[in-house]
């Protein structure tokens, strides 16, 4: 039987139209842009092309706001480093406590080197203070940088609102929006985000390619240096082919907006439903009711008393790709930050699973799915210390409380 | 995913003695729910002859600690208490012909339950010694508790020393940037006790600094290179891996490697350690090569 991904969130096919596209830059085109002969001149033109598609996604005003990086780590460190370099009298930095460890990661290191990072935190849904927030605004903040998209629950953030107030009080704006591009409609030149961070292979275009979106007359300094590429925001020789493949992903991405929000959205609706339907003590993370905030084709679901690594390998067998917030699959001590952060106790954290789709998926699949899951989550608890029969045991953190080992 | 070996697989996929057994007289609770790890043991014990007649678990946890659970319930029975007592974690990695070294603490775990298990059945109260820490070499597995402690002991103030001592940092060098922050935390401590930071500590005895050897024979030289691959062996048996020397020629050192050593994604890693240890004993460069390439030579 074929495989089913519903890893989407981790990364994506790459679409056939992508492929395509970027194989003539392999052979031909393999001019470099900077070049004056024709060889050159060729491949100067397919970028100017794929800019356009990319700033006609995010609805950026200028095509020159439009910085191709190699992924959205980089971006997101550009970001950052840039808004503390280039505003030096700034030393905090507001982030939120379920970013992306591209995020979190760069601001234990700035810790270290003195910089003030204060984390909000986030209600049992995912959702922030915007009270809180606006609390921590001052004219010693450098920049904000918030996710658009929780890559694992899925929890959309007010980003456009939290951006209007950093500008009110002079502060730079940041949004990772990895998982939101291509999911739902953005149009960047009517918010006051400054900078927001995208990465190819989320959106079915190839790894290896991110954009840095940089609002015109935002005060920056580059991370790489050394070349006049991308007007001297990011040195090096542009990765054309895959420059021209985020081109067509953004385009068809662009295309298939409103399929994102109806039919993906169904059909995971569909599966949220019809797994809570048939297992029990099983619930939905992150802003996840009917009128939640959430992106159209994540559901992360807790399954409580046993252990994701175990559902992974189970799903695998079954044909069926999914990730889990559990420690193990990660290989650290902890389950995922992002569950702790939203108070999920340790039995459900450790349980959560996350189904992802693309606009690939089909109902068939979700089907497939829906009876999968019930009998694997039964195995798994029938050889749980918490379960018993039907049901967890009474009092199931007193009546198992194993010795630390 | 990780790489599990097919006797995981089949003891995951199809765990054996599973769930609670009625009229168990020995019960193990170990792990931490935090980390994701959890396991219950339970013995079915015969007074008279403290033969293990029967003996099952209930396990939360990820695959490997699911195997490695289904593993030691298969190896105990039918042991008395006192033999069963001496099957060590690596006997159970071995049971299952290998675990990840990422996932070697779920075969500790068995290990521990079943002391837990006896301890409960004889009537004693079982304490846990165990101490864990944030992995931080990956290569030979070492985790921070274990290199705090030893710079404290030691007075430790370089990497070079924490690897000397505990083998941190020894491989791929990855975590060098994490001792480092280790050795500053506790340096930090020293400061605000008043203690001046010790210059610098003096080597391991073991390990004499290169420079005072004198020329080694060639008799000498083989046998101080075996020496020192001998003194690796075990912490490589541990693993479930082995190395044998299978040539010297000149400053090229063949080596095999052995168990899951062999094709181990940590086969550089755990090369470039040896290499580094053999430089140190010897004094002089040298270069570890797989045996492999001894017969594309000849």
């Amino acid at each position: 039987m074929k495989p089913i991904y519903l890893d989407n969130n981790a990364t994506t096919a790459c679409d056939p139209a992508v492929v395509e596209a970027m194989l003539p830059y392999f052979t031909e085109q393999f001019g470099n842009p900077s070049s004056m002969h024709s060889f050159g001149n060729k491949v100067g033109g397919a970028i100017k092309e794929a800019r356009k598609k990319v700033q006609a996604l995010l609805g950026a005003e200028h095509d020159s706001e439009i910085v191709f990086t190699s992924c959205g780590t980089e971006s997101d460190s550009t970001a950052i480093l840039s808004a503390i370099k280039a505003q030096p009298e700034r030393n905090q930095i507001i982030t939120t406590a379920v970013e992306h460890p591209a995020i979190l990661s760069l601001g234990e290191y700035l810790e270290k080197e003195g910089y003030i990072v204060k984390k909000l935190g986030v209600d049992k849904r995912g959702r922030i203070d915007i009270d809180e927030y606006k609390s921590l605004l001052n004219d010693r903040v450098a920049i904000v940088s918030a996710m658009w998209a929780n890559n694992e629950t899925g929890t959309l953030f007010p980003v456009e609102e939290m951006a209007e107030l950093a500008h009110a009080k002079g502060i730079q704006f940041h949004t990772d929006a990895v998982q939101a591009v291509g999911k739902i409609p953005m149009s960047l030149k009517d918010t006051k985000i400054d900078m927001l961070s995208l990465s190819g292979h989320k959106l079915h275009a190839p790894k290896g390619i991110g954009v840095l979106y940089l609002r015109r007359n935002t005060r920056f300094r580059p991370l790489l240096r050394g070349g006049h590429q991308e007007r001297g925001r990011r040195a090096g020789t542009e990765n054309a082919a895959s420059i021209v493949g985020l081109g067509v992903a953004c385009e068809l991405a662009m295309q298939n907006l409103h399929h994102e929000n109806t039919e993906v959205k169904r059909l995971r609706d569909k599966l949220q439903a019809g797994i809570l339907a048939n297992v029990t003590h099983a619930f939905a993370t992150g802003d996840a009711g009917p009128s939640g905030n959430r992106l159209p084709n994540t559901c992360n679901i807790a399954f409580e008393y046993i252990e994701g690594e175990a559902i992974l390998m189970l799903l695998n067998k079954m044909g069926i790709a999914a990730s889990s917030g559990s420690a193990c699959t990660s290989g650290s001590l902890e389950p995922s930050h992002v569950m702790r952060a939203m108070g999920i106790p340790y039995t459900a954290a450790h349980g959560t699973t996350r189904f992802s789709l693309s606009r690939y998926n089909t109902e068939e699949e979700i089907d497939r799915v829906i009876e999968a899951v019930p009998p694997i989550v039964a195995q798994l608890r029938k050889l749980s210390p918490y379960w018993s029969g039907n049901g967890p045991v009474d009092n199931p953190e007193e009546s198992f409380a194993p010795a630390y080992a | 995913m990780w790489d599990y070996s097919d006797k995981v697989r089949e003891h995951f996929f199809d765990p054996k003695n599973s769930g609670p057994l009625e009229g168990a007289n020995g019960v193990g609770d170990v792990g931490s729910i935090k980390c994701g790890d959890a396991l219950r043991l339970m013995l079915k014990v015969e007074p008279e002859t403290e033969v293990i007649l029967d003996a099952h678990f209930q396990t939360f946890g990820c695959g490997s600690a699911i195997a490695s659970s289904s593993a030691l319930t298969e190896i105990i029975k039918g042991m008395t208490l006192d033999d069963a007592l001496k099957v060590s974690n690596q006997d159970i990695a071995d049971y299952l012909d290998g675990l990840p070294p990422e996932k070697m603490h779920c075969s500790v775990m068995g290990r521990e339950a079943l002391q837990a298990a006896v301890a409960n059945y004889r009537g004693e109260v079982w304490t846990d010694d165990h101490e864990e820490g944030a992995l931080i070499c990956k290569c030979f597995a070492i985790d921070a508790v274990m290199i705090e402690d030893t710079v404290r002991a030691n007075s430790l103030t370089t990497v070079e020393e924490v690897t000397n001592y505990t083998k941190a940092g020894g491989g791929c060098s990855s975590c060098h940037e994490a001792i480092e922050e280790i050795l500053e935390k506790v340096a930090q401590e020293w400061e605000a006790e008043g203690k001046a930071a010790p210059t610098a500590a003096p080597a391991p005895a073991a390990e004499a600094k290169p420079a005072a050897k004198p020329q080694l024979t060639t008799y000498q030289r083989m046998r101080k290179i075996e020496e020192v691959v001998e003194s690796i062996r075990p912490t490589l048996i541990k693993d479930g891996g082995d190395i044998e020397i299978v040539e010297v020629s000149g400053k090229d050192i063949y080596v095999n490697l052995k168990g899951a050593c062999a094709g181990c994604m940590m086969e550089q890693a755990t090369l470039g350690g040896v290499q580094q240890k053999l430089i140190e004993a010897l004094g002089e460069f040298i270069r570890l090569l797989p045996a492999k390439l001894l017969t594309e030579i000849h």
